[in-house]
Order: C-alpha cells, then sequence, then structure tokens
C-alpha cells in the first residue's frame, strides 16, 4: 500500500507543478494582451484606420470544355452586374427607384434588395441585377450622378455555346450549396460558381484552378483605393472531351422533338462520339439561376429532359438483345447456326402462348436468318434450350447489367435477371416462360443507350470489352498528353462464333427480308450492321389479340412501343458503334434504324481517316467545322 | 469546492442510470455550454449577422456533442480501462490507412471516407492516446516509472502515432500529441532528467527532421521567427490578427463592430482566428474572461483527477485537461504572434465538427471518471483483482 501511496504522492506533487506551468502560460498571455490591447494599442487602432493593405481573393477563370477537334462547348463570358453600397447611397429607395428607369426591378425585387441590404453591414455591396447587357451598363454609367453607391462590376459566367444539345454530357455550374464546402476559400466567394451536373461536376476540381489574390489598398471604410499588386491563380485545366460537337449536333438535331437517344462509340477506344440525349435543357439558364416555374417545367415535363437518357434511361432491348442468347446458345454447344426452328407465329408452353412480332409465321429459320427476320419464334427456342443463367451470364460479358464506369454521375446499371436474382429479391422460383421472355430482350431484362452501344462495340471489334469515356485529355499548361489509349480485356468466347452473329446483323440491315433494310448506308462502299429492337411497353390481352392488336399510333404516347436499333460499321473493319433509341416511337425498324443510318453516315464522312472528311479537312486538319 | 454533489459511490460501482445521471457534475456541462454559447455568437457575427453558414450548423453539431459525452460520461469507466489498448490499435491502424487511401483535403492527408461519414483519425488518436498510456501506467509502480526500459513501449505508442500525424502533413496534431503525452508521464513519475535527455535528443535532430517538413510548413516556422520579412505573403495572418486584436483595446469595438474581421482583413475568422475576432469586438476584457472559463475548465479537470480513486481515472481526467489546455494555449499564443501558425483550433468555439467532438469524447471520459470516482480497479480493469 505504501507503494501506492508513494505513486500517489508524487502524482499530487507533479500536478500541482503542472497547474503552476499552465497558470505560467495563461500569465503569459494575459500578459501579451495587455501589450497587445493595452500598451500598443494606439498603434494598432491607427494601423487598423488606416489600414492599407487587404487581400481579397481572386476567383480563376474556370477552364474550358472542349469537344475532340478543339470547338469551345464551355466557355467563360464577361457577366457586368450592378452592385449598390447601402453606405454610400444617402436614400436606398430612391436610389432603387431611379435605378428603376434604366433597368426595371420588380417590387419583389426591391424588397429583396432592401432587405439584403439591411441584414449585411453597410460597407457590403448588394447585387442589383446580373447579367447586363452593354446597353443598360452604358446607361448605368451615364446616369451615374442620379445614381448614388451604384456601380458597375465586371465578372465571369459560364456559357455554353452549343445550349441543349450539351446538357447532359457538360452538366451545367450553379451557386455553391451548404454540402460543397470543402475548406477551398474560393467555395465561399460569392457568386462563385461549380459545377453540379455532368462533365462540370466529374471534373469540377480540374476545371475549377487555384485562387490567386489582389492587394488592395483600401480605406478604414472598405473602399478600394487603387489596387497594389495582384498574383494571379491557377486558372482551371481545359477539358477535352471525345465527343465530336458538329457530329452531337447533327444526331441531336436528328432526334428533333422525340423523347430520344443516342450514343455512338469508338470500338477500338471507346471513346464516345456521339452522347445525345432529346429533349436536353438549356444549361445557360442554370448557370443563371432558374426560376421556380421554369424549374417546375423541366421536372414535370413528360419527355423528362434533365434526364441523361444514353446513361440513366433504362429500357428492355427487345430484340437487340438477340444476339447475346444467339452467343450464349453458341459458346455453350446447345445448338449449331444450323439449327431449325419452325415459327407458326406462335409457341405454346404449358397454358401459356408466345407470339412471333409475325401473326402468320416465318416457316423454317436457321439462326442468321432468325437474326435477319428477328424470328421470335426461333430465339424462344434457343432461349429455352439454353436457359435463362447461361444468357444472363454472355450479357455481362458483353457489358449489360451493371454500370460501365463512365466519367459522368448517374450511369444506371441496368438489369440482367437470373434465377437466383429473382429469388433473391422477389423471393419467387423462376419460370420457363420468363426465359422464354428474355430470349426476345423482354420482361425484367433493363439496359442503357450506353450499354447497348457498348455491347454492339464488344460484338463488332471481335470481343475486345471495351469501355466507353468521355475525357480525351485534362490539359493544365501548354504541355499535355492525351490519356493514354486503354487496353482492354478480351471476352473468353470464340471469335468464330462471333462472326457468325455479326454476319447475321450483316443480313438484318443488307439483305432483302431483313427488318432494316431501309437502313443501308446511301454510300455502297460503306456497310452497317445491325440489329432493330422494338420493346412493348405494355400488355397485350389475348381478348385484343383475338380482334386485332392496337397499332401503336392508336394508343396513346406513354403506351407505345421504345423503338430500338444499334449497329456497327463498316463491316469489313468496324470503326464506330451506334445505339438509338426512340421512346414510345413505335417499331425499331421504321423508326430508329433511319435514324441511326443517318447518323452512322455522318459519322463515317467526319471520320478523320475517311477520304471524305480528308477533302473537308484539307484547310485545317486540327479543325472540325461546327457548322 | 466546485464539485457537486457529493455522495458516497459504491466501490463495486453498481450504479443505476438514474444514480449515475445524479453524479455527473452539471456544473461542468454548464461551463461547457456557456463556452460554447460564445462561439455561436462569434460565428454568428463572423457571417455578418447571419445563422448561416456557421452559427446554425455549429449548433446542431454542439447539441449533438453534447448528447454523445453524457453517453460516455454514464459507460463505466472499468470498460474505457479494459478496451483502452484496443481503441488505440483500431486508432493506429486507420492512421496507416489514411496515409495510404485517405482523401487529400486543404492539402494534407488526413480524412478517411466510409461513405456515410468522414472520420480523422489523428482526432481519434488524441483520445486513444491519453487512454493507452493511462492504462499502461495504471498498472506500474514508482520502481516499474524508475525503469528506462519499462519506458520505452509508451514511448513508442506516443512517437508512432506522432510520426504519422507528422507525414500527413499536420504538425499541429503531432505537436499537440507528444506535449500531452509529455505531460502524462511527467504525472506519472517519470524523473527530469530523463525529459531533459530526451529534449536534448529531439534538439539534436532538429535540422534532420527540418528536411522532412513541407514547404508551406518552413515557412509558417521561418515567418514566426520573422514576421515582418514577408507582410503580405505568409507573415500577411499574423501581423494582421495583431493589428485586429491591438485595435480591439481594453473594451473592444462592440458585437458585429469589429472593422478588421469584417473588412477580411482577417483570415480565417471562423476557424482558427476566432479568437482574435472576438478580442477585437470585446477587448482584453473579453479576451481575460475567456481565458478564465478556460482555466475554470481545466480547474474541473484537476479536481476529478484528485478526486478519483483509481490511477487511472487520475491520468485520464488529466490527460484530457491538459489536451484541452494545449489546445487553447497554441490557438491564443498563435494569434497573438507568440507562437508560429500550426493550425490548431480554439477549442469549444472554432467553426469545425471534428475537433469539437473529440474534445466533447474526452470530457465524457473526464465525468466518466467523476461518475465512477470510487470505483474500484485492478491492473487490468476489473473491480476485483487489487
Amino acid at each position: 500500500m505504501s507503494r501506492q501511496a508513494d505513486r500517489n504522492k508524487i502524482f499530487s506533487r507533479r500536478a500541482a507543478l503542472l497547474a503552476g506551468g499552465k497558470l505560467a502560460l495563461f500569465t503569459a498571455l494575459a500578459g501579451r494582451m495587455y501589450y497587445l490591447q493595452v500598451l500598443e494599442s494606439e498603434k494598432y487602432a491607427t494601423l487598423a484606420e488606416d489600414n492599407r493593405i487587404s487581400l481579397r481573393l481572386l476567383a480563376p477563370p474556370r477552364g474550358r470544355i472542349l469537344d475532340r477537334f478543339g470547338v469551345p462547348l464551355a466557355i467563360n463570358q464577361e457577366n457586368y452586374r450592378m452592385l449598390l453600397v447601402p453606405e454610400q447611397a444617402t436614400d436606398i429607395e430612391a436610389t432603387l427607384e431611379a435605378a428603376s428607369a434604366i433597368i426595371p426591378l420588380s417590387d419583389h425585387e426591391k424588397t429583396k434588395i432592401l432587405r439584403e441590404a439591411k441584414r449585411r453591414r453597410s460597407f457590403m455591396p448588394v447585387t442589383v441585377r446580373e447579367n447586363l447587357t452593354w446597353n443598360d451598363v452604358s446607361r448605368v454609367e451615364l446616369n451615374a450622378a442620379d445614381l448614388p453607391g451604384c456601380m458597375i462590376d465586371v465578372g465571369q459566367s459560364r456559357h455554353y455555346p452549343m445550349s441543349d444539345r450539351f446538357s447532359h454530357v457538360l452538366g451545367y455550374v450553379s451557386v455553391v450549396s451548404e454540402p460543397d464546402l470543402t475548406g477551398d476559400p474560393l467555395l465561399e466567394l460569392p457568386g462563385f460558381r461549380i459545377g453540379k451536373a455532368g462533365i462540370e461536376r466529374v471534373h469540377d476540381l480540374e476545371l475549377r484552378g487555384t485562387g490567386g489574390n489582389t492587394q488592395l489598398e483600401v480605406n478604414a471604410l472598405g473602399r478600394v483605393i487603387r489596387e497594389l499588386d495582384r498574383i494571379e491563380g491557377q486558372p482551371g485545366a481545359e477539358v477535352r472531351l471525345t465527343i465530336d460537337a458538329a457530329l452531337q449536333d447533327f444526331a441531336y438535331t436528328r432526334l428533333g422533338e422525340q423523347s430520344a437517344a443516342c450514343v455512338v462509340m469508338d470500338v477500338k477506344t471507346g471513346h464516345v462520339i456521339v452522347m445525345a440525349s432529346a429533349p436536353g435543357y438549356d444549361p445557360n439558364a442554370f448557370a443563371q439561376g432558374l426560376t421556380a416555374d421554369q424549374w417546375k417545367e423541366l421536372t414535370q415535363h413528360q419527355r423528362t429532359p434533365l434526364i441523361n437518357k444514353c446513361i440513366a434511361g433504362q429500357y428492355a432491348p427487345g430484340s437487340t438483345f438477340k444476339m447475346m442468347v444467339a452467343m450464349a446458345a453458341l459458346e455453350h454447344n446447345i445448338v449449331s447456326p444450323d439449327f431449325r426452328a419452325h415459327c407458326t407465329g406462335h409457341v405454346e408452353l404449358g397454358n401459356s402462348v408466345f407470339h412471333c412480332w409475325k401473326k402468320e409465321g416465318h416457316g423454317f429459320v436457321d439462326m442468321l436468318h432468325g437474326l435477319m427476320y428477328s424470328c421470335d419464334v426461333y430465339f424462344y427456342e434457343v432461349a429455352k434450350r439454353v436457359g435463362v443463367d447461361r444468357i444472363a451470364d454472355m450479357a455481362r460479358k458483353f457489358g449489360l447489367g451493371s454500370i460501365l464506369d463512365i466519367d459522368l454521375i448517374g450511369e444506371k446499371p441496368g438489369l440482367v435477371p437470373t434465377r437466383e436474382w429473382k429469388q433473391r429479391t422477389l423471393r419467387a422460383g423462376w419460370s420457363q416462360g420468363e426465359t422464354l421472355i428474355a430470349g426476345i430482350g423482354q420482361g425484367y431484362m433493363l439496359t442503357t443507350p450506353l450499354q447497348l452501344a457498348a455491347m454492339t462495340a464488344r460484338i463488332a471489334n471481335g470481343g475486345i470489352a471495351v469501355k466507353p469515356s468521355l475525357t480525351y485529355e485534362v490539359a493544365t499548361g501548354p504541355e499535355s498528353s492525351p490519356r493514354p489509349n486503354q487496353n482492354f480485356p478480351s471476352i473468353p468466347i470464340n471469335k468464330a462464333n462471333l462472326a457468325i452473329v455479326r454476319k447475321g446483323m450483316r443480313m438484318v440491315v443488307n439483305e432483302p427480308g431483313g427488318t432494316a433494310l431501309g437502313a443501308r448506308l446511301p454510300n455502297p462502299n460503306w456497310i452497317m450492321s445491325g440489329k432493330t429492337g422494338t420493346a412493348q411497353v405494355r400488355r397485350i390481352t389475348q381478348r385484343e389479340r383475338d380482334t386485332g392488336v392496337k397499332k401503336n399510333d392508336e394508343l396513346p404516347w406513354k403506351e407505345r412501343d421504345h423503338a430500338l436499333f444499334v449497329a456497327f460499321a463498316p463491316d469489313d473493319d468496324p470503326k464506330y458503334a451506334i445505339a438509338v433509341i426512340v421512346e414510345h416511337g413505335g417499331g425499331g425498324s421504321a423508326v430508329a434504324a433511319p435514324i441511326a443510318r443517318d447518323i452512322m453516315n455522318e459519322t463515317l464522312r467526319r471520320d478523320p481517316a475517311s477520304e471524305i472528311a480528308k477533302e473537308r479537312f484539307a484547310h485545317d486538319p486540327n479543325k472540325g467545322d461546327a457548322g | 469546492m466546485i464539485l457537486e454533489p457529493r455522495g458516497n459511490l459504491r466501490r463495486d460501482g453498481n450504479m443505476s442510470i438514474g444514480e449515475k445521471l445524479w453524479h455527473v457534475s452539471w456544473s461542468l456541462v454548464l461551463l461547457i455550454i456557456a463556452i460554447a454559447s460564445v462561439g455561436f455568437f462569434m460565428l454568428y457575427s463572423a457571417a455578418d449577422g447571419d445563422m448561416s453558414p456557421w452559427a446554425n450548423r455549429q449548433i446542431v453539431r454542439f447539441a449533438a456533442g453534447v448528447v454523445m459525452m453524457l453517453v460516455v460520461a454514464l459507460i463505466d469507466v472499468r470498460f474505457w480501462m479494459r478496451q483502452a489498448y484496443i481503441i488505440f490499435g483500431i486508432a493506429l491502424v486507420l492512421l496507416i490507412a489514411v496515409d495510404l487511401f485517405g482523401t487529400i483535403g486543404m492539402g494534407a492527408q488526413r480524412w478517411i471516407n466510409l461513405g456515410v461519414i468522414q472520420i480523422q483519425p489523428s482526432e481519434i488518436m488524441k483520445i486513444a492516446l491519453v487512454l493507452a498510456l493511462a492504462r499502461y501506467f495504471h498498472g506500474a509502480s514508482h520502481e516499474d516509472v524508475g525503469r528506462p526500459l519499462f519506458l520505452l513501449p509508451p514511448l513508442g505508442m506516443v512517437f508512432l502515432p506522432a510520426a504519422l500525424v507528422v507525414v500527413q502533413p499536420d504538425l499541429g496534431t503531432a505537436i499537440l500529441l507528444i506535449l500531452g503525452s509529455g505531460a502524462t508521464f511527467f504525472l506519472a513519475g517519470v524523473r527530469l532528467w530523463k525529459f531533459g535527455l530526451l529534449i536534448a535528443l529531439g534538439v539534436g535532430a532538429i535540422p534532420i527532421g527540418w528536411q522532412f517538413l513541407r514547404e508551406y510548413q518552413k515557412n509558417r516556422i521561418l515567418t514566426f521567427f520573422n514576421p515582418e520579412k514577408d507582410p503580405l505573403g505568409a507573415g500577411y495572418h499574423i501581423t494582421q490578427s495583431k493589428i485586429a486584436l491591438g485595435s480591439g483595446g481594453v473594451f473592444g469595438k462592440g458585437f458585429m463592430e469589429g472593422t478588421q474581421s469584417h473588412l477580411n482583413y482577417l483570415p480565417e475568422k471562423h476557424t482558427d482566428f476566432i479568437f482574435t475576432m472576438f478580442s477585437e469586438e470585446f477587448g482584453m476584457v473579453g479576451g481575460l474572461l475567456l481565458l478564465a472559463l478556460y482555466a475554470g475548465l481545466i480547474a474541473y479537470g484537476y479536481a476529478i483527477a484528485l478526486r478519483s480513486r483509481s490511477h487511472f481515472g487520475r491520468l485520464v481526467a488529466m490527460g484530457i485537461a491538459n489536451i484541452f489546455f494545449l489546445y487553447v494555449f497554441i490557438n491564443i499564443a498563435m494569434v497573438m504572434g507568440l507562437l508560429p501558425v500550426v493550425g490548431v483550433p480554439l477549442p469549444l468555439i472554432s467553426y469545425g465538427g471534428t475537433a469539437m467532438l473529440t474534445l466533447l469524447f474526452g470530457f465524457g471520459l473526464m465525468i466518466g471518471v467523476y461518475v465512477h470516482r470510487d470505483v474500484n480497479m485492478g491492473r487490468r480493469g476489473a473491480s476485483d483483482d487489487v
């Protein structure tokens, strides 16, 4: 016990010593306070009174976003705004009244400005109006005498010259909100904008740059006398995308008024050349701040302009999925390409009847013709033999059912159902009828246009598991190098089987009787191969079948079929893959295939390596024309 | 005495939650709330008279922190004793993890992102080290402490995490860890000449360590020794801070009237330099009052430590009080130009969640020691193997 008592005695003694030390240090702090705030107080008060130098943060210019040829897609524009310093205005309300004569201000705006002016300290400027025209600016300057306390300030605002054509890829910038604050002082600058969606968000840090500062000579009221020194920050990096702006413009225009999406990608590098989702929205409106009405209209629009349908729209792939069924069958040697099924227009399984899209049937078809005619019965028969799990396994290898990690936020994984999946999520056993439905890409199956493009690219490039990407390079200075092309792994499959599927796809577009014969490319030197798809979004009852299935134009828009088409070209040496979906557009061959044809044709015309493009770009090989 | 209420607590520690709550030193809780409230007012002022963006969030976090503090206080101290090494081990693993895969924030690698929350392992380490050292010395006799070999494991427990924190790089926390632990060694009875030896070794190592510092850290230290050298660069902070503070005078310029702070001469006025803003607006009188409140809080730590029957409890209560003192002293000395700018917040007042939560957790332990002050504690934390 005495040992413990010993220890306690030492503890108490040392605690007292420590307390003494702390007291001494606190006394030192108090002494320092006395020195600074009493002895030297006058000196510091004088220094504060004419504190000449104020360090203010400068926002660096945000990096531009360019297309693959250097065409600017997101740039900075000078933004003139009118500020009011309450303290310098003798009568704020009178000044606002006078300002109204030049820039009409609503009563709501006026009360907002007055409230803001009251809340802040009187020397802090309040924004009266942003985005003034040059005309407004000169009139304000002209009437400066009648507007005490008002001044014009130049800021920078983000501008997207191609507006809605790039809204989903680029995203937009907007004011910093509370959860965005990370400690970067730039974020606390009034009026600072950061990327909120799309590339603007994904590459926000690189585009943002680092802040500089300016040393201003300022009087005690905070008025700037002059600038003493200025350290420019590091401007944001330029981000070059893989997209071809002119082609994107072409594709977006071609999609037109419809609710549709189109992805074009390079089958070897994975570079996404076109990512168009229609309708788009005007990102410039976001940079300036949306009104409540504008926001309401965007969010409640039937054709969902805010959603990037290329990556976040999930659709049943319909018949475009048949290549996966064929590959699964061939790889597992379940059927040979010569396997023939007899299509009478429907098959029966238990008590259910499964229909082919062609009521009168296709007769005997083999695999190539099954693809070419898109015979549903053929793929019911094949799917029944292969089983859903092997089909799902093949679909995953080709990029369906999981996200592809494209450099955008909000990519959806889609869904490739398996027995295990159904048991886990729906707590129900898988039925064979569902396998048949999966065989024609319907039922639970969901894919995004991006996944369909990637699947097609992987078919076209001989089974290389290419992944789509949007960023070509991020250039921080003049010296910059493009991101190296990735080496993608090969999918473990037999190349000969893939060649059979490709042959079937070639027949779809190029053989009489193919479902997309009308989508042949106009230039006979270019052969496109593809596959149509029509995804049903409603259930057709037996009763309706008896009386005649309703045509799409007889249905309300929301119940019409989705039209899909996937393709690659040129057939002999595939370079580009395309996926087009038109929501509730009707049949794939009638609606989606012609769009894909036109966009693919333009893609090949604009291909820097093609003969025609060489002529077009002869004057300036590095620049594409933005028209 | 400042500690109320008194009671003869059962030595086996079997108390109901109600009894424990009765024994919580509520005056200490009130003192903590009072200091934090000073912070709320200053954050309101820093935002030019606005609850957002700082004051409102700080209040919410503080409220959550106080609840956590009370929960910690009600947990049996012997639990902390038993888990001390495990907690220390986890904190060490997290520190290594953050060096390997942490995210970069403000030029330093300090955070681990767990998806839902972000954690800062160096903060956990501050508490973990106090607990681990307290447990180590709890079981040590006076003779043990006299043996140099006996002191090697705890030295490792201090310098390993400190080294990991330095490479993040977070010099302020490393200093806090080393000085805070040094005080624990001192209280445990380590002979003074051993400190002298270690300090001599440390001074000898400065030229070597200097090479490992980042450029901005070197600048901060150089600027400290000669702030006028570069009045618009790194020395700007200190010079402006002194002007703001000094111009506040004896009684200050009044709430929300601090011109230097509000004209944005003063950098980081809501975080590290909040004391400057406080002193500009409330003068030396305000500064001394705040210092007195802090001194009172530290005094509570002493009172609780002296009241605890167990050595573990004593060392924990003192350890927390020491860390808290270091926060206060380093921050205030820094903004008044007595120490280099090392990035230590003013505890309970500066805007920021992690440091506040750490401290409230620490106070939770301190109150816990008080609640369980009479509990018997064996060498390993059970009550019967005395």
